[in-house]
């Protein structure tokens, strides 16, 4: 058996930054590189695609991400996971086969489909955020289940380079390699959760090097703009140590991992994936070298026995309009701005909000200043059914151009039709996943 | 007064319509004192209007760091809420100002 996997990090959602991955593959010397690329909306807006283009529905940047990489992998020896598949993995096989054919690149790919359950969604049961039947969130546009590692297993032991797949618990595209090269139990608890604490490391790639922690003066991070993404090198037991390629931007030290490892876990001594409960509370990290830490001590106990799925519905539309207003009096000129638009919008609009951007948006006040702002943008936002409705905010914004207060400048005005998530439980045994495999270029000459 | 800013860090998260704030001390040493004076009484006074729901916090001592889980506090949710910021990415920075 070996002795060490290398995984690396390749991006932390569907946006995310193109450039990092490629050269974190050219120069980190990875066994697997994995791309997450699946937010809680993501799959949603993927379906609603889906349905216009029944050949669409998976990330929009495959192409973008495949072209440049495959070289690398094919020549690297690299494995690549990710749940680019979104709403349609079978679909996103095609398209990177059809990469590889262009490329003259042979490829095996292998698709993970079973996480769309919308078709077995019992709308009477209950969601998880507040007990409601999901049937109150109608009209219902996806249901997908959070897979585990298990579900990749057989796609890897079919000796497929690239995995594609669609809703997957993010951790678990990291804990599947381990699995397999590794032949980790299900059941052996520790090893999964040690897995899960690497996997969990990595999801967010850039924010274990320095990305979303720099704090200029406090928590200096250099040379951002050339952030390098992560991987780990983990053993047979699940001990790891993470790094980052030797040059690039950011570090990796025990407090950037700190903040990644805690990062949207809502009970550290119980964090839940389809593969394990994992306890981060003994987890211990440390420094070992420069951008090198030591990751041990996760401790697992027996996995939940349903599985969390998600389900997306249509939320109507918000409309928004945005005015600034700058100089001496500006607070007074940017809340009789807000005065007219609640005055005139209050009755047509149930759900109303007027932000002072620069003042009170994010945190509804200020905590430690009495300072005044030199500028001020006023910022409102309303829900509506239609987008007809939506767009009347932003137009009684602009508006006040010559209804307004002085000095009111750069009108902008948004309609945005909403996607609502809300969570819910089915059974394991309901779900049940698929292995398809698409090939080019195996029997074919390659030039 | 100084303030938690200067002892330790903060990450926020979302999941649904919880809000998950990572305290971590910069200096383990001071982890007892954020440990005694950070407690879900004080950031539910610091945090009101912010939070709406339960508060739970767990203790970290071997990671320097208190978890503090906000339960209603996105207005109504990252998917649905009409916050600028619906992810309450920002509020890392809210709890950071907490004087002690």
């Amino acid at each position: 058996m070996r002795e060490n996997v290398r995984l690396g990090g390749g991006a932390g959602f569907a946006g995310d930054r193109l450039d990092a991955p490629v050269h974190l593959a050219e120069y980190g010397d990875l066994d697997y590189l994995v791309l997450e690329c699946l937010a809680e909306r993501t799959i949603a807006l993927a379906q609603l695609r889906r349905r216009r283009d029944p050949a669409g529905g998976y990330d929009t940047r495959l192409t973008a991400r495949i072209e440049t990489l495959l070289p690398i992998l094919k020549s690297r020896g690299i494995k690549l996971i990710s749940n680019c598949g979104a709403a349609n993995p079978l679909a996103a096989a095609d398209a990177i086969v059809a990469i590889a054919r262009r490329l003259r690149i042979p490829v095996k790919v292998a698709a993970v489909t079973g996480d769309d359950v919308l078709a077995a969604l019992d709308l009477d049961q209950p969601t998880m955020e507040c007990g409601n039947p999901i049937s109150t969130y109608a009209p219902i546009i996806s249901a997908n289940a959070y897979l585990g590692a298990e579900a990749l297993l057989p796609a890897l032991a079919s000796g497929a380079d690239i995995v594609v797949t669609g809703r997957v618990a993010d951790p678990s595209l990291f804990l599947a390699p381990l699995m397999h090269e590794y032949g980790w139990a299900p059941d052996d608890v520790d090893r999964l959760a040690r897995g899960t604490a690497v996997g969990h490391l990595l999801e967010c790639a850039g924010q274990l090097c320095g990305g979303y922690f720099a704090d200029p003066g406090r928590k200096e991070i250099l040379d951002m703009a050339h952030l390098g993404f992560p991987f780990a090198d983990v053993d047979a037991d699940g001990n790891a140590i993470l790094g980052k390629v030797a040059g690039t931007g950011g570090r990796i030290t025990r407090a950037t991992a700190t903040e990644q490892l805690l990062y949207e876990v809502t009970d550290p001594c119980g964090y839940l994936t389809p593969d394990v409960t994992a306890d981060f509370s003994a987890v211990t990290l440390t420094e070992t070298a420069q951008d090198r830490v030591e990751v041990t001590g996760a401790r697992g106990r027996a996995r939940p026995a349903a599985l969390k799925v998600s389900v997306g519905y249509l939320a109507g539309f918000v409309g928004e309009g945005e005015i600034g207003y700058a100089g001496t009096n500006v607070m007074a000129r940017a809340q009789l701005a807000a005065q007219i638009l609640r005055e005139r919008l209050a009755e047509r609009f149930s759900e109303l909000r007027i932000d002072l951007v620069g003042s009170t948006s994010l945190h509804g006040r200020a905590f430690d200043s009495n300072e005044r702002p030199y500028e001020i943008r006023l910022r409102v936002a309303a829900r509506a059914k239609t987008p007809e409705e939506a767009a009347i905010v932003g137009d009684e914004v602009e508006a006040l151009y010559t209804n307004g207060p002085a000095g009111g400048g750069g009108t902008r005005k948004y309609v945005t039709e909403q996607i609502g998530i809300v969570s819910t439980l089915l059974d394991r045994a309901r779900v049940s996943t698929k292995v398809t495999e698409r090939e080019w270029g195996a029997h074919a000459e390659v030039v | 007064m100084p303030k938690l800013y200067d002892l330790a860090h903060c990450r926020a998260g979302d999941k649904g319509n919880t809000s998950t704030l990572s305290l971590i001390a910069y200096r383990p040493e001071d982890y007892s004192l954020l440990a005694e004076r950070v407690t879900v009484a004080a950031v539910a006074e610091h945090l009101r209007g912010i939070v709406q729901g339960d508060i739970r916090r767990y203790e970290l001592p071997q990671l320097a760091a208190l978890q503090f889980v906000c339960e209603h506090s996105l207005n109504g949710g990252v998917t649905t809420s009409l916050a600028l910021d619906a992810h309450g990415k920002s509020l890392s920075f809210a709890l950071l100002e907490l004087e002690i």
